[in-house]
């Protein structure tokens, strides 16, 4: 078993993980620390003894340890969410900004909002819902219609733009719907706090653990229905399960972090040239390399213009629209 | 082996397919021949239950087909479709995924999956491409690693949709060459083909759908003496003797 192919690139790819391990702790790290106030590695460790500077220790307890919690578990959820989503609709510009699921869980945050605000806490389950409506109008698009890739991502845009035309129309008439969310249209972390992310958590890290879970079964769907079918897999109700957990992911992460459009679509691709395509460490590192970029993109979106502050979506928008131009145009001139 | 008894299949209203019986028996050759449109592929993936049927029965080694679950069918027969997702993975990842359906909790293929991986390259003569990525394998080769997928599933009964399409004459022959080898093993072997004359030199039985109809079937020689080839095609088969055996070649109508 010497010079197996396999256990050459697992080689490779140990070390990629190794690198984004190292990466992502690096980001938190830095995340954690620099802002207005520098909190220093030591003042950490003092604030976890129980000693530390009581100013210090507030920054760190309800503006620097919610923030950076929820711009990895965010970053992490959506690029997960992508992979999954690219791999079971077959179509690499898939992506939960794109197909509406983003736009259909801030609807439904948005109309929560609105009509129950008392009911507030109970928002990531309503953007789950929401963004489940929308995954299954595309999969159903595709399923009845039998339609191109092509048609799938011009559905799932018009679909998004309704469902965010949908936002727009409850914000109009009810302006405080969603000033609990700030940036929420752009996407941000500002505001966060521990307790609101506990739900959205345990969302995100079990669909997380389950979607490892399934990546054989992702990875007998990436060869198609039939051919999935003829290999023994019953391919509606594990699409279906797979496609719940990527709304799960989505909805969880739009619920405190709003519209993050990109995270979603490249994290995925980058992560497609590194890892590979094989579901297991693609979904690994998808998670890892979120969880990287997004908190690099919040660290930056705080620090650039500091005592201002940027929505992370900007950064990430400005980030992320030329890599996703650039794939374009290398998939019109690679393989088309 | 797959038994088929007055099988019908409607997409929507539209008919597709009406009452066809069909064996695919153990070591033979079938080939499949009939217009674009003419329910060759419908008839293929209905025999393995990819789409409902909406008349007659099938039947897998004397059981009905829903009373078998996706992976005892799996175990049964194998499927290569026409076209499929371009995959970039490696070649040998490819074919270790033919032994899907053989897996238990938690699915992580196991060093006897791998043997029967590389024995299935080997008996296909793809094992040269085990680290290749097959997006970076020509249409011949990559159709070999997926050929090989479908032997490393060790089914008795393999259907393949199209196979030598978009092939060179060299991996179109080898295709042909390989249907009967697993023949001569007792495999049953059906494929769909557009090539006649490749299809009638190569078949134990040939199958003859039109409007998803099944007009006849039988060997190639029966098959070609009925005239029914020329009927359906609207072409003029002819046969030649040759030192090679009978060789079968199509003619335009008028010439006739």
């Amino acid at each position: 078993m010497k010079n197996s192919p396999i256990s050459s690139t697992r080689k490779r790819r140990g070390l990629l993980f190794a690198v984004l391990v190292l990466l992502t702790l690096l980001a938190a790290l830095c995340a954690l620390s620099f802002g207005s106030v520098t909190v220093s590695p030591a003042d950490m460790v003092d604030f976890l003894m129980g000693k530390g500077n009581e100013a210090v220790s507030r920054i760190f307890l309800y503006s620097r340890l919610p923030r950076t919690c929820a711009a990895m578990l965010a970053g992490a959820a959506l690029a997960v969410s992508g992979a999954v989503i690219q791999t079971v609709l077959n179509n690499p510009l898939a992506s939960p900004g794109i197909i509406g699921v983003n736009a259909g869980a801030g609807l439904a945050v948005a109309i929560l909002c609105a009509v129950l605000p008392a009911a507030q806490r109970f928002s990531p389950l309503a953007a789950m819902a929401g963004a489940l409506t929308a995954v299954l109008i595309v999969l159903g698009l595709t399923e009845y219609t039998g339609a191109s890739r092509m048609t799938l991502v011009l559905a799932g845009v018009a679909i998004a733009n309704l469902f965010s035309a949908g936002i727009d129309a409850v914000v109009t008439f009810v302006p405080e719907a969603l000033t609990g969310v700030t940036d929420f249209r752009i996407g941000g972390f500002s505001g966060v706090t521990m307790s609101r992310l506990t739900l959205p958590s345990v969302l995100i890290l079990a669909s997380l653990l389950l979607v490892l879970s399934l990546t054989p079964q992702l990875d007998i769907l990436a060869l198609g229905s039939d051919t999935a079918a003829s290999l023994g897999l019953n391919v509606r109700p594990v699409r279906f399960v797979l496609l719940l957990l990527s709304a799960a992911l989505a909805g969880a992460a739009v619920s405190f972090a709003g519209l993050l459009g990109f995270a979603g679509l490249i994290v995925p691709h980058a992560m497609r040239r590194l890892a590979g395509e094989e579901s297991l460490p693609l979904v690994a590192a998808s998670a890892l390399g979120g969880a990287f970029f997004v908190t690099v993109c919040d660290l930056i979106s705080r620090l650039l213009f500091a005592p201002f502050e940027l929505p992370v979506g900007v950064i990430l928008a400005f980030a992320g629209v030329p890599f996703f131009i650039w794939l374009l145009f290398r998939q019109r001139g690679g393989r088309s | 082996m797959i038994r088929m008894e007055g099988l019908s299949v409607r997409i929507g209203r539209k008919p597709i397919l009406e009452d066809i019986s069909l064996d695919f028996e153990p070591g033979t050759v079938t080939v499949l021949l009939g217009p674009n449109g003419s329910g060759k592929t419908t008839l293929l993936r209905a025999a393995l239950g990819l789409i409902p049927s909406s008349g007659g029965r099938i039947l897998i080694d004397g059981i009905p087909l829903d009373k078998l679950s996706r992976r005892e069918i799996a175990g049964k027969a194998a499927f290569l479709p026409q076209s499929r997702p371009q995959a970039s993975i490696q070649a040998l990842r490819m074919v270790l995924h033919g032994r899907f359906p053989y897996l238990s909790y938690p699915r992580r293929y196991s060093r006897e999956d791998l043997e029967a991986a590389r024995a299935a390259m080997d008996a296909v003569g793809c094992r040269r491409f085990e680290e290749v990525n097959i997006q970076n394998l020509s249409g011949g080769e990559r159709q070999s690693v997926y050929l090989a997928m479908a032997l490393a599933q060790q089914t008795e009964t393999i259907l393949m949709d199209e196979p030598t399409t978009y092939l060179d004459v060299r991996h179109q022959l080898r295709i042909m060459a390989m249907a009967r080898e697993l023949a001569a093993e007792g495999k049953a072997v059906v494929m769909v083909l557009h090539d006649i004359a490749l299809a009638l030199r190569c078949a134990d039985q040939a199958a003859v759908l039109e409007n998803g109809h099944l007009v006849m079937a039988g060997t190639p020689a029966f098959v070609y003496d009925s005239g029914v080839l020329d009927r359906v095609f609207g072409v003029c088969v002819r046969r030649l003797e040759t030192p090679d055996g009978p060789q079968y070649y199509c003619a335009e109508k008028e010439g006739c």
